[in-house]
């Protein structure tokens, strides 16, 4: 039998391990260092199409990061789709009447939500909107309009 | 008539498996009923940990690195044709938390521990060393069962996390240090797609779920083992495959649940 000594060392670093091997999962891999809901603000848009967005997607301004999407619901009075936008509240002199728009990274990225900063004043408080927003671009849509297009243009060359 | 006996046969061996299920869990009732008698002492707790979790950590660690290191070869191959190899970070820590993880831990957990438990247990039962202890009114399966059950319930979530946490380091050295990754894309694109509360806390309840199976399993088919040397090495290896059944099948009904 081993001391008993050695085999309570033993155990006590195995707990230690798999403690730092779970802090690691936690803050190095996944994001719980990152933008907890405390230290942002919540400010909305409302879009007509948020293509496909989804919850926790990247909110830019100038390509850098600076909060995340919190939720997507739709209004159910004016059928448009309400993006709440968690940011950090380090980032709280963003003008009023910035806009924001649904971009995607890359041609199969992901989407985001990007900022573009107007020139008012005033900033955005916690629970304000931004008025201009801009839809995500959707394939189906840009495609039926190119072959509606061409197919107009040949028309136009026939007569 | 052949087909009766044949007909008879099939009966007995449905019979006898509802009986053993029976038995199962009555057993497990009675060890959750023998739990608070840990509080008596942790001196028998942390051998059992000490031979269940820390003496697997060897294998458990070797597996999570090569594990990690296969797939951020394969994952970057893969990737590459699509010019998305920064996405590596992100194929390997999901793979490794969601599914790797905790499912390969439980599995090597039933070869290297669990069939030590059934064994041990087996050969206590024939060398009537759990009788002996019934004789001196010292309850086995709260003096034997309860510490081996709880070690290995604790050990399996711990070492699946050591796993998951190595196989993203291994991950990170073939894919940052040898295949040319950015390791700092390597890091944010797997942090902003991993969540802790989806993909972290679901594998860490998948782990425990599996730990209670293995742990219910390994001692189980010890103390249920016909006391024979055949009868032990028989239950030694139905630990280890019904544990992978297990593990496997429930893993496939946590993942439909979970994600």
């Amino acid at each position: 039998m081993i001391n008993k000594r050695w085999v309570e060392i033993a155990v006590g670093g195995f707990v230690v391990i798999s403690l730092a091997a779970m802090v690691m999962l936690a803050m190095k891999v996944s994001n719980l260092s990152a933008f907890s809901a405390e230290g942002a603000y919540e400010v909305e848009a409302h879009f007509q199409n948020v293509g496909g967005l989804k919850v926790r997607a990247p909110v830019t301004m100038a390509g850098v990061h600076i909060g995340r999407v919190a939720a997507i619901e739709l209004d159910s009075q004016r059928f448009d789709a309400v993006v709440k936008l968690a940011i950090d509240e380090k980032f709280n002199r963003i003008p009023l009447d910035t806009s924001a728009a649904v971009f995607t990274a890359g041609l199969l990225g992901e989407q985001y939500v990007a900022l573009e900063p107007g020139g008012e004043e005033k900033t955005l408080k916690n629970g304000d909107r931004i008025r201009i927003a801009q839809s995500a671009m959707v394939m189906e849509q840009i495609l039926g309009q190119f072959i509606f297009n061409a197919a107009a243009g040949d028309k136009d060359k026939k007569n | 008539m052949i087909w009766l006996d044949s007909l008879q046969e099939f009966g007995q061996i449905t019979l006898k498996a509802i009986a053993r299920m029976g038995r199962g869990n009555l057993f497990f009732l009675s060890v959750l009923r023998a739990l608070p008698s840990l509080r008596g002492g942790t001196d028998l707790l942390a051998q059992q940990i000490y031979s269940v979790g820390v003496l697997s950590l060897q294998i458990i660690m070797v597996s999570g690195l090569s594990v990690g290191m296969v797939l951020g070869l394969q994952g970057y191959n893969m990737l590459v044709d699509f010019g998305a190899e920064q996405s590596l970070g992100q194929a390997t820590a999901l793979s490794l938390v969601r599914e790797l993880g905790p499912v390969l831990t439980a599995l090597l957990f039933a070869g290297r521990a669990g069939s030590a438990l059934t064994a041990e247990i087996g050969l206590m039962k024939v060398t009537e060393q759990l009788s002996a202890m019934e004789m001196m009114a010292v309850d086995p399966i709260k003096r034997v069962i309860v510490p081996r059950f709880v070690a290995a319930l604790i050990s399996l979530p711990m070492l699946a996390a050591i796993f998951s946490a190595i196989g993203v380091l291994g991950g990170f050295f073939v894919g940052a240090g040898l295949l040319g990754v950015d390791s700092g894309a390597f890091w944010s694109q797997m942090q902003s797609k991993v969540s802790f509360g989806e993909d972290v806390l679901n594998g860490f309840i998948k782990s425990v779920v599996f730990g209670v199976v293995a742990a219910w399993i390994a001692v189980f088919e010890g103390y249920d083992a016909v006391p024979t040397t055949e009868g032990v090495s028989r239950a030694t290896t139905r630990t280890v495959v019904e544990t992978a059944f297990a593990v496997l099948g429930l893993d496939f009904i946590l993942t439909a649940v979970m994600f």
